[in-house]
């Protein structure tokens, strides 16, 4: 029986992100998965937060793609974590709805995979800078996955977005099959 | 009859009232037509019921005098500024038109030119009740013809004054000096001396307008008592109305004066709420004893002299006013819609024939003809009404002979139909953008004003498929409707939807039920015009009870959701089933939407001030101890 993936897309400007174009273009092209663009129904930030959480329940697993913006996801994110996972729903006293499900971050960075690490322009590593997904993924007791992530997305040439699409979509059909 | 008690006069006149006004407003003839024949109803021609209409009238002319006062009121100068040129073109033009042209017809008809220059004036008068009332009823009065209108009304209420002040002089000069029983105290002394009281008079009253009057209001209004405040404005006009009696002139003239003095008083309002329910009373009273006064022994005696008075009478003053209208660039059917419109004879002709009877200006044998003839001219006033408005639309519909319509062909991404408040909203916004947008109305002034600012805009009638069409609507992407008239806006909906299926279309909805029908007609998205704008406010509101910005704008964010996903719910309720049942579906469902709603807006807005300690926060601190707790590595 294929599991469901709902994959969370934020990007505030997706028209000009080649790169989020690719991955989401194949991401799409799959059965069982689901791609909700969050800044698209939202625009004025406005979450529907039933509508959210009913999303959540119907799907096995959690993907968040986004742009790996200040270290962190756009701002739009951040709201729906703050609004969608409720005490007592996500997290706290009887809030188990998420239990068990898997939550992958998948994001795209500016700078070069090099960079990221001590020594390099960004002093730390994607793993450490992903800590507070991580730590709202345990507290929602959902299960981290290794995050998928598409290093120096501007200067990706063809060849190098479809190599990554290609992966993704493995990714996510490793989700679907597991 | 004759010795009627008031209680007997007043039952009548009241009975009368309130018998035929209802049915001649029923019937689209206007309160004042109503009142007219309520008197010829119970006046001694045909049942009568009440004694001698004079005694009557002379209580009724009050009516006169504070209508008089309130129209010197409402005399903002900022509305006088803006129509000056109406003003003092049109309506000075007509005025000295039409009164010189029935001077001249009077004198050929052997008047004196004394007597014949009191009634050219007065017959130049129109009806300003009966006029904006219809105006307003047939929803032009906001239009360039009902605007021409109104400021030709404004200057013949104003030029009642002079010809007030006028009559006496002409009355000293008349031939027919019989009745010549000024009324003044001052009357003895020669003309030179009442003008110059008349002048003192006036002087004192603007005088005592800007020193006295407003101490005496503000200590009066500080009694705290309604009625006195009424009876302190009524003690106002009466007294005025005497000084003008004192000095020999009309009273109505001093009420007027008056009334501009206080035109800019702080109480103005006050004033204008306290006095309004008098005027109408004491005017249908009056109009009423002049219907009583029509001597129709004289219509029945000469038909053929009276009917081919009205006839001149309006065809004279119709003819003119379509003249000057032309001339002040009205297109013929404005023109010809102003020019019937004003064609009858106001009711100050009734005030003026009294008053220059009373003052021996014309004998009581030509004010008898006269006043019926103006009355059946009134009467007449709905079906000249009609004929104008049938003009209007002969020479305006289906491209007009004024005015074809001038579009530039080509292709558009999107065709704006109605250029006005919304549609340029709308339409800056798209060009912004670098879409090229094509915009269509068919106010001809509003587009010569919009091509003033340098803006394109092109002429036509967007419901014409013809005209979209050649816009571009047939490879345009989007249609915006932003017409202000909800059937007109429909109508276009339907219309492109079924010649241009590949157009989205977008719409201006004017209310609710509005937005049902162009939802019906399958727009493809619409606002309510005044929806947006009223959440704002909404917003603003809230922020100034208290609230914080940000928790402020989000229950407006969050009412609009709330309602349009109502609308849209709503909808189909309204498409399934009868009324009666739609209406109990929407107050079942608002009773029900609105706590659900309540129950959002709180949760984020607070119930009140001092919230933090609510229920809800003391909860959360508990679980955030209880947390911090558990958290804490054993």
């Amino acid at each position: 029986m294929p599991k469901s993936v709902l994959i969370l897309f934020a990007h505030p400007s997706y028209a000009r992100s080649r790169a989020n174009r690719a991955l989401r273009t194949v991401a799409q092209d799959l059965d069982h998965v689901t791609v909700h663009d969050l800044y698209e129904t939202y625009p004025n930030f406005l979450i529907d937060v039933e509508a959210e959480q009913r999303l959540l329940l119907d799907h096995d697993h959690i993907v968040l793609m986004h742009p790996f913006f200040w270290y962190a996801a756009p701002s739009l994110v951040k709201e729906w974590l703050d609004v969608v996972l409720d005490y007592g729903w996500a997290y706290g006293e009887g809030g188990t709805a998420l239990a068990g499900k898997s939550w992958t971050q998948a994001i795209t960075t500016g700078g070069p995979a090099q960079s990221y690490c001590s020594d390099g322009l960004n002093r730390f590593s994607i793993d450490e800078l992903l800590r507070p997904f991580q730590a709202t993924a345990n507290l929602c007791q959902c299960v981290w996955q290794e995050p998928f992530v598409l290093h120096a997305s501007r200067q990706a040439t063809p060849e190098i977005l479809a190599d990554a699409a290609a992966k993704f979509s493995a990714m996510l059909e490793g989700l679907i099959d597991g | 009859m004759a010795e009627a008690n008031l209680l007997e006069s007043a039952f009548v006149y009241l009975t009368a009232t309130v018998v035929s006004v209802p049915i001649a407003k029923r019937l689209g003839l206007g309160s004042v037509l109503g009142y007219l024949i309520a008197g010829a109803i119970i006046g001694p021609y045909v049942l009568n019921l009440v004694g001698d209409p004079e005694n009557v009238m002379h209580t009724a002319e009050f009516g006169v005098v504070i209508m008089l006062f309130l129209i010197g009121l409402e005399l903002q100068p900022s509305l006088l500024w803006r129509l000056r040129t109406a003003i003092l073109g049109m309506g000075g033009l007509q005025v000295v038109g039409t009164g010189a042209i029935a001077t001249g017809l009077g004198m050929a008809f052997g008047l004196s030119w004394q007597v014949a220059l009191a009634v050219g004036l007065t017959l130049s008068l129109s009806s300003t009740a009966i006029v904006l009332q219809s105006l307003r009823e047939k929803g032009i009065a906001g239009t360039e013809a009902g605007r021409s209108t109104f400021a030709v009304l404004l200057f013949q209420d104003i030029a009642i004054i002079p010809m007030l002040a006028l009559f006496p002089f002409l009355a000293t000069l008349s031939v027919a000096g019989d009745g010549a029983a000024a009324k003044g105290a001052l009357a003895a002394y020669p003309g030179w001396a009442q003008g110059l009281a008349v002048v003192v008079a006036v002087g004192l009253i603007v005088l005592a307008g800007r020193v006295l009057l407003r101490p005496m209001f503000r200590w009066v209004a500080a009694s705290g008592l309604h009625e006195i405040l009424t009876a302190f404005a009524l003690l106002l006009v009466v007294g005025v109305a005497l000084l003008m009696q004192f000095v020999g002139i009309s009273p109505a003239l001093g009420a007027f004066v008056a009334g501009v003095v206080l035109a800019d008083s702080e109480f103005r309002h006050q004033i204008e709420s306290d006095i309004d329910p008098f005027r109408g009373l004491l005017l249908g009273l009056f109009f009423i004893s002049v219907g009583a006064g029509i001597n129709f022994a004289l219509l029945v005696a000469q038909p053929w002299l009276i009917l081919g008075l009205v006839l001149v009478l309006v065809l004279v003053k119709a003819s003119v006013m379509f003249a000057i209208a032309r001339a002040f660039g009205r297109k013929t059917g404005e023109a010809a819609l102003i020019g019937l419109g004003l064609a009858q004879g106001g009711e100050f002709a009734f005030v003026l024939f009294a008053f220059a009877q009373g003052a021996g200006v014309i004998p009581p044998e030509i004010t008898a003809l006269l006043v019926v003839a103006v009355a059946l001219s009134m009467a007449i006033t709905p079906l000249l009404l009609m004929a104008g408005d049938w003009a209007m639309r002969r020479f305006e519909a289906g491209s007009g002979e004024d005015r074809a319509p001038e579009i530039e062909e080509g292709h558009h991404d999107v065709i704006v139909a109605g250029y006005g408040r919304f549609g340029q909203i709308v339409g800056r916004m798209l060009s912004t953008y670098g879409y090229k947008i094509s915009v269509l109305d068919h106010d001809a002034d509003q587009v010569d004003v919009l091509r003033g600012f340098g803006r394109k805009v092109n002429f036509g009638d967007a419901t014409r498929i013809d005209l979209l069409r050649l816009a571009g609507a047939a490879d345009a992407k989007l249609l915006i409707v932003a017409i202000d008239n909800d059937e007109k806006a429909l109508e276009l909906v339907e219309t492109a939807r079924e010649a241009f299926p590949n157009l989205k279309i977008l719409a201006r909805a004017i209310d609710r039920r509005h937005a049902y029908q162009l939802m019906a007609a399958k727009v493809d998205g619409l606002e309510r015009e005044t929806f947006a704008a009223a959440v704002r406010l909404g917003v603003k509101s809230l922020q100034i009870m208290g609230k914080p910005a940000f928790a402020a704008e989000r229950a407006g964010m969050i009412f609009s959701r709330y309602d349009e996903r109502a609308l849209t719910a709503m909808f189909e309720d309204w498409q399934r089933v009868e009324f009666a049942d739609y209406q109990r579906i929407v107050r079942d469902r608002t009773a029900l939407e609105e706590e659900l709603l309540k129950r959002d807006m709180v949760a984020l807005v607070g119930k009140s001030d001092g919230d933090e300690w609510g229920e809800e926060t003391l909860e959360r601190e508990a679980f955030e101890r209880n947390l911090a707790r558990k958290a804490k590595p054993d």
